[in-house]
């Protein structure tokens, strides 16, 4: 008989340690449907017929959060055979609290009594066995992190699955909730299921609303069910959900009385660093430490150096060339050769090539992640990014942002809420990156004449870019609702495992590959043939000259929407598309278009800008200024896009971010050109108003009054004062 | 009566009542700050705000908005 398994729990209980315990390599991993939640499933390692589900860390089964409601959806609607409830027996009220929800399900409850290493260290006993009795469920001792019983605990949970036996919930909320229970079960009758009668009754209780609206009850029963909870609640003077909350804690407060004897505790290890490292006065240096280190070893030096191997050595060096002579060789047709090695060796290429930096990131993101470090991160920033809406874990995917933007969007994969990230996806590719910096260097080598104000003025605009569009984006309808409580946990600090380290480098590095790798490999192809065929003499065929291409024709014909921006000519146009496969082909694409003499790129990069003149002539300052802002501001190159479309995990989201980039980036772009034009004395120009129009609305975004922000709610403050 | 972002670092207060609604309120009252808590407040973000608090004897950190909607004695 095959047996599902679904493994629930806290955050920070251990849960991946012992996922990745149980299942060994037999692991999928995927996106529940249409949200950007993870799901994670396996075989229990030798039991073919045993699936291991992992649910998304929860602490409560509330309507309210994405990942409760995922896996309330599941367990309601899957009926797992059995569940492994992890409970962090170091952290033992909180943990028992989502038991006490889990048990009313109907579904059999098993727990495993995790982290008892750090217990019987803190010197406390528990009483399992009373505790096991109490709450009406086999208790199982683990701890994940040395390998100890998480296969009993497991087998204990098949075992119990296959006995048929039921968990009956042990506690009893007061009496006058029980009775309101009681009349609520008679009233709702046969509108709800029997065998699982009292979660339904104790969420009518509550007046869930994503459970009220999947069942149906008469409306006149409705109204009945109503009263009696509003009598009850004018009894115990709180709202239906508090009193359910309040007597769960209540309930287990008094069994961890008698079950658990907790030793005087005395400062512990974790106690002391934390004293050190979020303190006042030190954690901002050590934070910067940190950061430094960070960003020092993924994008400076090691990153750097593997990223530069993988497309210049590896795939540039290597493998391109050695493909190129081997289908030339063989008498491969041209245009053949050209798609193999330009488009999709040249495509793949760019996929693997941001891979080891990703890799080498990720290793030290998962071990800022797992050993508690991330938490903390979030607490000392949050004061500054919450004002423009986003959270104080934005930081990293920002700070990574400015190396390289594919790794950076990737890196919001740790913010918690799902707005937040949603909001870090769309705003982090505003800060310029390492490949946007040759196009800054151009324009302020070539046209200013190596002005010192342009490069910093580049990063001061992408901030400004995330400020602005944090603001602009929360007081839409699709960020707003309730204020997100940052209501965060801070776990106790603990060493990194190297397995969970590399084992949560793999995954991500590999979702990248998959999800994104075809996004990239398609454009890049795209981006290849239109560039290398068109229309000579009147015959379609391949083109050596990029003047005659199909990208040019496009060019042209698209270049008029840049008229107002200052850069209207195809040139211009022709090299923003082909930034889109890497932002630094900009400048070799003009190196091309304008015919320099030489390699543009490494000109740039090696400060000789005297060659250039034939890019420069092409600009004046402001136009110039204004492609380098549309440039910088405007959608990603294809990697980071394949980047966003992997991390949305919507093509709806996907498409809305890098529209709203695109948007933004023109509009920007078109005020500074056209106030530009007016102030150095060009007149006033149709261009003008439109610009004119467009600051007033940018202005109307940023003032307005939010989206349901008129939803004051009641601080106690207020009530304190009358 | 005080709310709980009166409370200064070091000092310990029980919870009396939580005000608010809906979802945040049910999310701090699901972290265990429910009526009758012992709360600790621990530290102060460098930043000032947010604080870290023990309840239940693990560390949480609350804004101080939030932290304002916790009445205690």
């Amino acid at each position: 008989m095959s047996v599902t398994v679904a493994l629930a729990g806290n955050p920070n209980c251990g849960k991946t340690t012992m996922f990745n315990d149980l299942t060994g390599n037999s692991q999928f991993v995927g996106n529940w449907p249409g949200v950007t939640v993870e799901k994670k499933e396996g075989r229990l390692r030798g039991h073919k017929d045993v699936t291991i589900m992992d649910l998304p860390g929860i602490y409560s089964l509330s309507p309210y959060s994405l990942e409760e409601v995922v896996s309330r959806n599941y367990l309601m609607n899957n009926r797992p055979d059995v569940i492994l409830n992890l409970v962090d027996a170091s952290n033992i009220e909180r943990n028992l609290y989502l038991t006490t929800q889990l048990t009313e399900i109907g579904i059999p409850v098993v727990i495993a009594l995790n982290m008892m290493d750090i217990v019987r260290k803190n010197g406390d006993v528990i009483d399992v066995k009373k505790l096991s009795h109490e709450l009406g469920c086999q208790i199982i001792e683990t701890s994940a992190i040395k390998n100890e019983g998480s296969m009993q605990a497991a087998e204990a949970a098949v075992k119990m699955a296959q006995s048929g036996k039921k968990t009956v919930p042990h506690h009893t909320f007061s009496e006058c909730v029980e009775k309101a229970l009681a009349q609520i079960k008679e009233l709702a009758g046969n509108c709800i299921p029997q065998e699982n009668s009292r979660w339904y009754c104790v969420k009518l209780f509550e007046r869930d609303e994503k459970l009220c609206s999947q069942i149906k009850i008469p409306s006149d029963k409705a109204a009945q069910i109503e009263r009696v909870i509003t009598a009850c609640e004018t009894e115990l003077d709180d709202d239906s959900e508090s009193i359910i909350t309040n007597e769960r804690y209540e309930y287990i407060a008094k069994i961890v009385k008698s079950c658990v004897q907790k030793k005087r505790r005395t400062l512990s290890v974790s106690d002391k660093i934390d004293r050190i490292v979020t303190n006042r006065i030190l954690a901002l240096p050590i934070f910067v430490v940190v950061m430094f280190i960070v960003y020092y070893i993924s994008i400076t030096t090691i990153g750097d150096i593997a990223t530069n191997f993988m497309n210049d050595t590896l795939f540039g060096g290597w493998i391109s060339p050695a493909a190129e002579s081997f289908f030339t060789g063989i008498g491969t047709a041209d245009w053949l050769t050209g798609l193999i090695v330009n488009g999709i060796i040249g495509g793949v290429g760019s996929v693997l090539g941001f891979v080891p930096q990703m890799l080498i990131l990720f290793v030290m993101l998962c071990a800022l992640e797992d050993c508690g470090y991330m938490a903390r991160i979030a607490f000392i920033m949050d004061r500054i990014f919450r004002r423009v809406g986003l959270s104080g874990e934005s930081f990293i995917p920002m700070l990574i942002g400015s190396g390289c933007g594919v790794p950076g969007v990737m890196a919001s994969r740790t913010i918690e809420q799902d707005r937040d990230r949603k909001m870090t996806i769309m705003t982090t590719t505003f800060i310029p990156c390492g490949a946007k910096m040759p196009i800054v260097a151009l324009i302020a080598g070539a046209v200013f004449g190596g002005a010192w104000w342009v490069a910093p003025s580049a990063y001061f605009i992408g901030v400004a870019a995330i400020i602005v569009s944090g603001i602009i984006l929360k007081k839409t309808k699709m960020f707003a609702g309730e204020p997100a409580p940052f209501v965060m946990e801070l776990p106790a600090y603990h060493i990194p495992t190297v397995k969970n380290v590399l084992r949560g480098t793999w995954e991500r590095g590999w979702s990248f590959i998959k999800k994104a790798g075809t996004v990239i490999l398609l454009a890049s192809i795209f981006v290849w043939f239109t560039s290398s065929f068109g229309f000579v003499d009147g015959t379609f065929g391949m083109v050596e000259d990029i003047n005659t291409s199909v990208l040019a024709a496009i060019g042209s014909a698209v270049a008029v929407i840049f008229v107002p921006l200052g850069f209207g000519n195809w040139q211009s146009a022709v090299a923003t598309v082909l930034g889109l496969v890497a932002k630094e082909e900009v400048v070799g694409t003009f190196g091309t278009l304008y015919a320099v003499a030489g390699d543009a790129l490494g000109m740039v990069e090696e400060g000789d800008f005297g060659g250039l003149g034939n890019i420069a002539q092409h600009f004046t300052y402001l136009s110039a200024y204004s492609f380098l802002l549309f440039n910088l501001l405007c959608a990603p190159c294809f990697a980071a896009i394949g980047a966003i479309k992997r991390e949305m995990n919507n093509a709806k989201w996907t498409w809305f971010a890098i529209g709203y980039q695109c948007v933004f980036a023109y509009a920007i772009a078109l005020m500074v050109y056209q106030f530009g034009l007016l102030f150095s004395g060009a007149g006033f120009s149709a261009g003008t108003v439109a610009a004119l129009l467009l600051f007033i609305v940018l202005i109307w975004l940023l003032v307005r009054k939010g989206y349901n922000e008129n939803n004051i709610r009641l601080r106690a403050s207020n009530v304190v004062r009358s | 009566m005080k709310t709980l972002k009166e409370i200064k670092c070091g000092e310990t207060a029980r919870v009396v009542k939580l005000e608010g609604t809906g979802a945040v309120k049910r999310r701090i009252m699901d972290m265990g700050i429910t009526r009758g808590t012992d709360i600790f407040v621990r530290k102060v973000a460098p930043l000032g705000d947010p604080i870290e608090i023990t309840v239940r004897g693990y560390e949480l950190s609350l804004r101080k908005g939030d932290a304002e909607s916790i009445l205690v004695n």
